[in-house]
C-alpha cells in the first residue's frame, strides 16, 4: 500500500492504495465520487474524464498514486455554490445529452477544450472532443453546447440567467 | 443549419422543454447499476473461452482458489446449473431448433467468449486476478463461421444433437396469404418477356455491435424478502418474468430495477448468463453478488446485430412498374438463440416491400447457427436490414432502367391520396406523405443543383467524384399489437401500462412500464399529462424502472415508448378525468353534463362556477364529501394495446464526395425530413434522429465486427472497433412534416429507430452513385477508404492486394478528416 494525499473536488483525502489502482477506480471506490463513469478499458471513449492540475486527463489511464499531492475536480465539483458550470448549463440547455453516460467525461473536456481555446469552431470542437465517445447524440447537439458554452463564458458576455455567471474558468480546482 | 417546427401554441406538447432528467445527470449525481454496491458486496469474474469451438478436457480451479480475497469459483456443475437454459421467447416457427444456452458451458464451447467458471472474491479487482488463474485445457474443434456454408447440407455442425446449423426457415409468399400474386410467376413471366426486366442482387448486412457507453453491469442483493436485481436492462419488467421462467424463483419474489441506464439501442434486452449467476450466487452465499463487464468482455459476449446476406430479386416493366420482389435471407443467430434474435430478421419479412406498391412478394428467412456471439435486436432490428435491401435494390433498378433513382420510386411509391394502404405483406399503413417529405428533402439538399455538380465533375474528370444518396424509409414502429404477435408465436404481448396518482397537494405521479435509458420519457411524458390533466408540466413526477414502484410493464424497445406507452397514460388520464368530474359535480351541485373540463378546470357552463383538478384532488383525499357509490379516489391505470403499427417515414439525402485516386469517402452533407406524426418535444426528437443517423451511418462508412479463421473477434475494444467519434461525422440538416397517425390518440408515430434505418441505404447509394461510371458496381459495408480504393483499384483491372481484415484499419475511423487537411481548417 502506498499513500496518498490528493484534493477533489475541494475536499483534502490522504488513502492507502494499491500502488496499481487507477484513479477512476480511487474516485469511484475509495471516495464514492460515482459521478465519474467507467466505459471502457483502452482509454478511448474518454467518460472518465477528470481535471487533474488544471488539465483535463482519463482517469483511467493515470494512477491514483501518480495524483498524489494533486488536485482534481470531477463533475461533481464543477458547479460552485449551487450554480451550475456555464458548459453544465449549455448542455442541458442544448439537450447534449441522452443517456447521460458520457456525459461527464464530455464535460470535463469541453471545460479544458474552452481553457484552451476560448472561441472554438465547429471542427476545432470536433475535434478537441474526438476522445470522448458518444453513442447517443451523434454529437451534433454536444457540439452546439460547447459552442453556446464558449459564447457565455465570453467576458462580458449577456448573461442568460446569474447562474452561468458562475464560475467562467476552464480546468482547475475549487 | 438544423430547423425544427416551431411550437404554434401554448400547449406542453409541441414544446421543446429542456429536459427533467438533465440536471442529475450533468452533475454527476447519476445512479448507474455500477455505482451501486451495498455492504458485503461479492464481485465476480467470468473465466471466458479463448477459443471459439472446443470441448473442456478439464478446469483447474486449485491455483484461483488460493488466491486472495477469493471466496470461491464455480462452474456449472458446482452450482447445479447445468440443465438451466437462458430463454428464447420467439420461437419463428413450430419446428425451430433451439440449443440449450447454458449459464456456463457445460463440457464443450461454442463462442470465444463463453462463460466456463466464474470467480467470486471481495473486490472486482481479486476476482479478475484470479480468474486468470483457472486453467482450462481445451481440445480445439474446426469453428463453422460461415454462415452460408454451414446452412448447407453435411456442413460441420455447431450443435451436433441438432441435426442441422438451420434453426429455422420462415416463409412469407404473398400469393398464398392471398394478398398478391405469385413471384415465381411475376419472375417468369418478366424472364420471358421483351418488355420487362429482372435484377438480381447479394447485399452483405455486416455484423455489427451495439456499443452502448455503460458496459452491463448486474446487483442481486438476497437480503430482502425479495430478492432484488439491479440491472443495466431496457427491460426490468421482462428481466423479472424471465428469471423466474429461468431458475424458478417465484416472480412475487423478485424486485428488478433498472437504474440510470447508460444506452441501450436493443443492446440490453437480453436476460443475460451473467444475471441469472449473480441470481444462483446470491441465493447460494447469502450475500449481494455483483457482476460488472470489462468493455472487451462486452465486444465479446454482449449480443450483436445484423449479420445478414441478401440474396434479392426484382422484376419490373420496362416503364419502371415493379411487378415482384422475392427476398431470400440467411442469417447469422450465432452459436445460440437470444431472447428474441430468431425474430429480429422475420420483421424485416414486412418492411422489404417498404414504401412501394409491389403486386407480388416472397420473403424467405434461414436463421443459421455458427460458432460466434448470438445476435439479437440491435436499433431498427430487421427493418434496417430490409431497408437497405429494398433501398439498394431501387438505386439498382434505377441504374438497369437508366432512370433517375428518385423518379423510379415515386412512380412506385403509395400516393398520399391512396392511404390507408394494405401492403402485400398485409400491414395496414395508415397515413403519410411520401412526396411531401420528398419534395422538402429535395429543396433542402438541392437535388438538382448537385445533379448538375455531379455531371460537371464527372465531365471534367475532377479526381473527387460526387455521388448523391437516397433512402425514401419506412418502418413499422409501436411494437406491437399483441394479436399480431400472437401471429408470429412471439412469446409476450405488445401492450403498455400506466398509472396515475393525484396527490392530496395536487401534484401528480405517473407510473409507466416503458423504461427510459436515454429517451427522455420523464420530460415528453410530462408534456402530456400536463396537457391532459392541466397542471404545471414541474407537477408531474414521472416513475419507471422498478417493478416495485410500476409493477407492470412491457419495457422499452422498437419505438414503442410514446406509441404504445405515450397512450396508455393519456388513457389513464382519461379515467381520472372521469372520476374527478363525478366529484366535482357533486361538489357543484351540478349535472355532469354541464360540466367544462379544460386547463385543468371543471367549469359550470354559462357560469362562473368551477374547481380545479387539485382542488378535486384535495377533496377526493380528505373524502368528507363525495358521490355515493364511489370510491374516494381519482387514481387511474390503464393498460394499452394498440390495434397497428405506427408507419413513420421519411427522405434521406446525402452528398457522398469519393477520390477517386485515394478512396477517400466524405460525407460531405446530409439532409433527412421525417415524418414520425405529431411531435411532443421536437428537440428531444432531433436529439433522437442525430443518434440515429450517427449509428446508421457508421454501419454504412465505419463499423464491422471482423472475426479471424479461428472465430476470434479480432476487433473486441474501442481501438479497433471504430465507433464514430465527432470528428467522423457532419453536422445534419433535419427537419420533420406530420401527416398524424390515425391509429393513435396523440397522432404520435414514433422516432427512436428511424435515423438508423434509413441513413444506411442513403450512403452506400451515395458512394456507389459517386463512382458507378468508374466501374465500380457493389462495395461491401463499411465502405472505408480501403475498400473503396480496392473497388477503384479492381474497376480498373488492377489487383489490389487482400488483406486479413480491412474495416479497423487506421484511418477506418476518421472517414471525415481530409488527411490533406488533418485540422480541417476551414478554407
Amino acid at each position: 500500500m502506498t499513500e496518498v494525499r490528493v484534493t477533489v473536488d475541494g475536499v483534502n483525502y490522504a488513502d492507502d492504495v494499491e500502488p496499481r489502482l487507477l484513479l477512476a477506480q480511487y474516485l469511484r471506490e475509495t471516495l464514492g465520487k460515482t459521478g465519474t463513469l467507467i466505459g471502457c478499458d483502452t482509454s478511448n471513449c474518454g467518460a472518465c474524464t477528470v481535471s487533474l492540475n488544471g488539465q483535463s486527463v482519463k482517469s483511467c489511464s493515470v494512477l491514483a498514486v501518480q495524483a498524489d499531492g494533486g488536485e482534481v475536480t470531477t463533475i461533481e465539483g464543477l458547479a460552485r455554490d449551487g450554480q451550475l458550470h456555464p458548459v453544465q448549463e449549455a448542455f442541458r440547455e442544448c439537450h447534449g445529452l441522452q443517456c447521460g453516460y458520457c456525459t461527464p467525461g464530455m464535460i470535463m473536456a469541453a471545460v479544458d477544450l474552452l481553457g484552451d481555446n476560448p472561441d472554438p469552431s465547429e471542427q476545432e470542437v470536433r475535434e478537441g472532443i474526438e476522445g470522448n465517445l458518444c453513442r447517443c447524440t451523434g454529437y451534433q447537439n454536444i457540439v452546439r453546447a460547447v459552442q453556446s458554452a464558449a459564447k457565455n463564458m465570453k467576458p462580458g458576455a449577456q448573461q442568460q440567467t446569474t447562474e452561468q455567471q458562475a464560475a467562467p474558468v476552464a480546468g482547475g480546482g475549487n | 443549419m438544423t430547423t425544427t417546427a416551431e411550437p404554434t401554441t401554448t400547449s406542453e406538447i409541441g414544446k421543446a422543454r429542456v429536459r427533467k432528467e438533465d440536471q442529475r445527470l450533468i452533475t454527476g449525481r447519476s445512479r448507474y447499476t455500477d455505482s451501486i454496491t451495498p455492504s458485503g458486496t461479492l464481485h465476480i469474474a467470468v473465466v471466458r473461452s479463448t477459443l471459439a469451438r472446443a470441448t473442456i478436457s478439464s478446469i483447474d480451479k486449485s491455483e484461483a482458489e488460493k488466491a486472495p480475497g477469493v471466496h470461491g469459483v464455480f462452474t456449472a456443475a458446482d452450482l447445479g446449473a447445468e440443465e438451466i437454459g437462458l430463454p428464447c421467447a420467439w420461437p419463428v416457427t413450430p419446428d425451430q431448433k433451439a440449443p440449450q444456452r447454458p449459464v456456463l458451458a457445460v463440457g464443450r464451447v461454442n463462442f470465444s467468449g463463453e462463460g466456463v467458471a466464474v470467480v467470486v472474491a471481495r473486490s472486482a479487482a481479486a476476482a479478475r486476478d484470479a480468474a486468470e488463474l483457472v486453467e482450462v485445457d481445451y481440445e480445439p474443434l474446426d469453428p463453422v463461421l460461415d454462415m452460408e456454408a454451414a446452412s448447407k447440407e453435411g456442413a460441420e455442425l455447431v450443435h451436433p444433437d441438432l441435426g442441422t446449423n438451420v434453426s429455422a426457415t420462415w416463409v412469407f409468399d404473398s400469393g398464398e396469404a392471398g394478398s398478391g400474386g405469385s413471384v415465381a410467376d411475376a419472375i417468369k413471366a418478366a424472364e420471358a418477356d421483351d418488355d420487362q426486366i429482372v435484377v438480381r442482387r447479394r447485399f452483405r448486412q455486416q455484423r455489427l455491435i451495439p456499443g452502448f457507453m455503460e458496459p452491463r453491469s448486474c446487483v442481486v442483493d438476497p437480503t430482502g424478502e425479495q430478492l432484488t436485481i439491479w440491472a443495466a436492462t431496457q427491460v426490468p419488467h421482462i428481466l423479472r418474468t424471465m428469471t423466474t421462467v429461468t431458475l424458478g424463483v417465484p416472480e412475487s419474489k423478485l424486485r428488478v430495477i433498472a437504474p440510470d441506464v447508460g444506452g441501450g439501442f436493443g443492446g440490453k434486452i437480453g436476460v443475460l448468463p451473467e444475471e441469472m449467476l449473480c441470481v444462483l450466487l446470491a441465493q447460494k452465499l447469502n450475500r449481494p453478488v455483483k457482476w460488472t463487464e470489462t468493455r472487451s468482455e462486452c465486444m465479446l459476449t454482449a449480443h450483436h446485430g445484423r449479420d445478414q446476406i441478401q440474396d434479392l430479386t426484382i422484376s419490373a416493366k420496362k416503364d419502371g412498374t415493379i411487378t415482384g420482389l422475392d427476398v431470400h435471407l440467411l442469417a447469422d443467430m450465432g452459436s445460440y438463440l437470444g431472447l428474441v434474435g430468431p425474430g429480429v430478421p422475420i420483421l424485416g419479412a414486412f418492411m422489404f416491400n417498404a414504401i412501394y406498391k409491389i403486386p407480388a412478394y416472397k420473403f424467405t428467412c434461414s436463421n443459421v447457427f455458427t460458432n460466434k456471439t448470438l445476435t439479437d435486436a440491435y436499433r431498427g432490428a430487421g427493418r434496417p436490414e430490409a431497408t437497405f435491401g429494398i433501398e439498394r435494390m431501387m438505386d439498382e433498378l434505377a441504374v438497369e432502367l437508366g432512370r433517375d433513382p428518385m423518379e423510379l420510386r415515386e412512380q412506385n411509391w403509395i400516393a398520399h391520396d391512396e392511404f390507408p394502404f394494405t401492403t402485400v405483406a398485409t400491414l395496414t399503413y395508415d397515413s403519410g406523405n411520401y412526396e411531401q417529405a420528398t419534395q422538402r428533402a429535395m429543396e433542402l439538399i438541392d437535388y438538382a443543383g448537385l445533379r448538375r455538380e455531379q455531371e460537371e465533375r464527372r465531365r471534367s474528370g475532377d479526381p473527387v467524384q460526387l455521388g448523391i444518396g437516397i433512402s425514401t424509409f419506412t418502418e413499422m414502429c409501436g411494437l406491437a399489437p399483441s394479436r399480431v404477435l400472437g401471429s408470429l408465436d412471439y412469446g409476450a404481448g405488445g401492450w403498455e401500462a400506466a398509472s396515475i396518482r393525484m396527490l392530496a397537494t395536487g401534484k401528480v405521479e405517473v407510473t409507466t412500464g416503458a423504461s427510459a435509458h436515454g429517451q427522455g420519457h420523464e420530460t415528453a411524458f410530462s408534456q402530456i399529462v400536463a396537457d391532459k390533466l392541466g397542471v404545471p408540466f414541474e407537477d408531474v413526477e414521472i416513475l419507471h424502472g422498478d417493478t416495485q414502484v410500476s409493477p407492470k410493464g412491457l419495457d422499452t424497445y422498437g419505438s414503442r415508448s410514446l406509441v404504445v406507452g405515450g397512450i396508455a397514460i393519456v388513457n389513464a388520464a382519461d379515467k381520472v378525468i372521469e372520476k374527478a368530474k363525478k366529484i366535482a359535480a357533486h361538489l357543484l351541485e351540478a349535472s355532469e353534463d354541464d360540466l367544462e373540463f379544460a386547463n385543468g378546470q371543471f367549469s359550470v357552463k354559462g357560469t362562473d362556477k368551477g374547481k380545479a383538478i387539485q382542488e378535486i384532488a384535495f377533496a377526493t383525499f380528505m373524502a368528507h364529501d363525495y358521490p355515493e357509490g364511489m370510491e374516494p379516489s381519482l387514481d387511474s391505470d390503464a393498460v394499452f394495446d394498440p390495434e397497428n403499427f405506427s408507419f413513420p417515414h421519411g427522405t434521406h439525402l446525402c452528398a457522398m464526395e469519393v477520390d477517386a485516386e485515394t478512396g477517400r469517402v466524405n460525407l460531405r452533407k446530409y439532409v433527412c425530413v421525417d415524418d414520425i406524426g405529431n411531435v411532443i418535444n421536437p428537440l428531444i426528437v432531433e436529439g433522437q434522429v442525430h443518434g440515429g443517423l450517427a449509428q446508421g451511418i457508421a454501419q454504412a462508412l465505419y463499423e464491422e465486427a471482423n472475426y479471424d479463421d479461428q472465430g476470434t473477434l479480432v476487433n473486441a475494444t474501442f481501438v479497433d472497433y471504430t465507433i464514430p467519434s465527432a470528428a467522423d461525422l457532419p453536422s445534419f440538416t433535419t427537419e420533420t412534416v406530420a401527416t398524424p397517425a390515425t391509429t393513435n390518440a396523440l397522432g404520435v408515430k414514433g422516432v427512436g429507430e428511424a435515423g438508423t434505418i434509413a441513413s444506411t441505404p442513403a450512403i452506400v447509394n451515395g458512394v456507389l452513385d459517386a463512382i458507378r461510371h468508374l466501374g465500380v458496381t457493389e462495395i461491401e459495408m463499411p465502405t472505408t477508404s480501403q475498400r473503396v480504393w480496392k473497388a477503384l483499384q479492381e474497376a480498373r483491372g488492377h489487383k489490389a492486394q487482400e488483406t486479413p481484415s480491412d474495416t479497423h484499419s487506421p484511418g477506418a475511423g476518421l472517414g471525415s478528416i481530409d488527411p490533406n487537411n488533418p485540422q480541417g481548417e476551414v478554407q
